[in-house]
């Protein structure tokens, strides 16, 4: 009796099991979450606060809004950021100001923590959302964010 | 402590060594042992003899890093603590030097903490019960595991920007404010989930094949779950009543009312089943909060350079795998003193030996599953 009936109990919990695999098999179109990720590039679109890589936004006239102040540099846990910066005379005031030579950004160290965008006071980096990072050679996840030749756009004080 | 070699040594020389006793090396990269994590089995054919965890393959020091970093720059460190109750992690630190500062943060940002800290628990269970059946041969479940877990995922990176390693948390509130969307997808979530951990029930806990190799197996008492020092789910599938959430609550915890998921049985089984009580307790908790977020601010104002006053703080939460406590020694500079963190996995994988001796091997691996083991959490 014990014998025949493990055996009858026991197919009967497989066949529970199996009917909510049955399901999910014939609804399977229904609440995919899987997505065809190579194929979907131009669709895909991530969300607006998706930490992908920091990036330093310029206008038309090639301008950007970092006074190099440094506190990102300071902020940033693991050495991620290092800004080169100079005093330069201002032609307009003709006063030295501080100004930014190359603001460069380690891709490779930096840990996507955000604190660096917490602390700039101007603005001048963001959050890019850009997912594909993958890079041929070490180098190359050094990146210089500043264009050349930009400069301090007008009226941004720190 | 014998050295590797030393080891290997006593095992062919000594001459009281049953012949039938060998060393096995499990790891440090097997699959089940959900990353590198060693263990020196000293078997007898199937039955396990003695059970030796041997750590460190991914020690990071962040403790150590900890004292290099300002309090802003810790909270992240802990991300890769424990990542999978990563929000979690944040927050201890967080109300550690709150407590420090004598901070009270607005309503909302506790609310809002508390919200996100129960999606981390189902999504860290949703993880462990899908890896948890693939351990004892059941494919399927890894699959609807994970794909319970991607609608949370989804909710965390339109949310806080990111999937796993978040960093919401800042000393004082929060980086920004939740998204718009957030409580419509969390109403969705919870509906949608109410339907699933019935479909696991029936798939998994009903098997008679997955009962037979839980029921009686692994088996802890109460007194050596408190005398081991386990926490979380573990000491409470032995009737060990330690939540932190029910014992010392913070956050907005104290405004809800939930269950503490207790079973006594203390078998393999009972962990199990208090995992998945726990997952029904995490709905009805984000179900009580998330109709009604208080306004205002998400986060209060501090000093760009934070300064503890001197002294020695601790905070203890409960994250997914259970009790994380925080402790800080400032010396009134920028940087902590020492910090040290009482981390769950820890004092859970030292009962391992204790349970699976005695055992068989295959028994091992389903054990280990059940105390739901994360490597970053043991090595830290």
């Amino acid at each position: 009796m014990g014998y025949f009936s493990n055996i009858f109990n026991g197919i009967k919990t497989l066949l529970t099991g199996m009917s909510v695999t049955g399901k999910v098999f014939l609804h399977s179109r229904k609440g995919t979450i899987t997505q065809q990720y190579p194929d979907n590039r131009k669709t895909l679109k991530m969300f607006e606060r998706f930490r992908g890589e920091v990036v330093m936004p310029h206008n038309e006239n090639n301008e950007h809004r970092c006074t190099g102040c440094q506190k990102c540099e300071i902020a940033c846990p693991n050495g991620s950021i290092e800004i080169i910066w100079d005093r330069k005379v201002n032609p307009k005031t003709g006063k030295k100001k501080k100004q930014i030579d190359k603001h460069i950004y380690h891709l490779g160290l930096c840990t996507m923590c955000g604190l660096c965008i917490e602390a700039c006071p101007t603005d001048a980096i963001v959050w890019a959302q850009n997912y594909e990072n993958a890079v041929f050679d070490r180098s190359y996840l050094t990146k210089v964010l500043n264009q050349p030749g930009s400069k301090l756009m007008d009226g941004v004080e720190e | 402590m014998k050295t590797e070699a030393e080891k290997i040594a006593l095992t062919t020389t000594n001459t009281n060594f049953k012949s039938e006793e060998y060393f096995v090396n499990m790891g440090p990269q097997h699959p089940a042992t959900h990353g590198v994590l060693r263990l020196l089995l000293t078997i007898d054919g199937e039955i396990i003899k003695k059970v030796e965890p041997d750590l460190g393959y991914i020690h990071r020091s962040i403790e150590k890093m900890c004292e290099r970093d300002s309090y802003q720059q810790i909270v992240h460190l802990t991300d890769r603590m424990d990542y999978l109750s990563s929000h979690i992690n944040n927050e201890a630190v967080c109300l550690t030097v709150e407590k420090a500062l004598q901070l009270e943060v607005p309503d909302r940002v506790k609310v809002i903490r508390t919200i996100i800290g129960e999606l981390t628990r189902i999504a860290s269970h949703c993880l462990w019960w899908g890896v948890m059946g693939m351990d004892v041969g059941a494919l399927t479940t890894y699959f609807y595991g994970f794909r319970d877990r991607e609608m949370i995922n989804d909710i965390f990176e339109e949310t806080c920007g990111a999937r796993l390693t978040m960093n919401y948390n800042i000393p004082g509130g929060l980086m920004w404010d939740i998204h718009p969307n957030f409580v419509k997808r969390t109403k969705e979530f919870v509906t949608h989930f109410k339907t699933k951990i019935p479909e696991y029930d029936r798939l998994l806990t009903g098997n008679i094949i997955f009962q037979k190799r839980m029921k009686g197996v692994g088996i802890l008492s109460k007194e050596d779950a408190i005398s081991f020092g386990a926490s979380g789910p573990v000491a409470r599938g032995s009737g060990y009543s330690c939540d932190v959430r029910k014992h010392h609550p913070y956050s907005a915890l104290d405004k809800v009312t939930f269950n503490e998921a207790l079973k006594t049985e203390g078998d393999s089984m009972a962990r199990y089943q208090v995992r998945i009580q726990e997952m029904w307790e995490s709905l009805s908790i984000i179900e009580q909060l998330v109709d009604n977020i208080p306004e205002g601010d998400y986060k209060v104002a501090t000093n760009a350079v934070i300064k503890l006053p001197k002294g020695e703080y601790y905070q203890k939460v409960e994250t997914a795998r259970g009790e994380l406590g925080v402790y800080i020694v400032s010396t009134g500079t920028k940087n902590p003193y020492r910090v040290k963190f009482r981390s769950p996995g820890f004092s859970n994988i030292s009962l391992l030996n204790h349970i699976a001796v005695g055992g068989k091997i295959g028994d091992l691996v389903a054990t280990m599953a059940t105390l739901d083991i994360v490597v970053p959490d043991i090595d830290r």
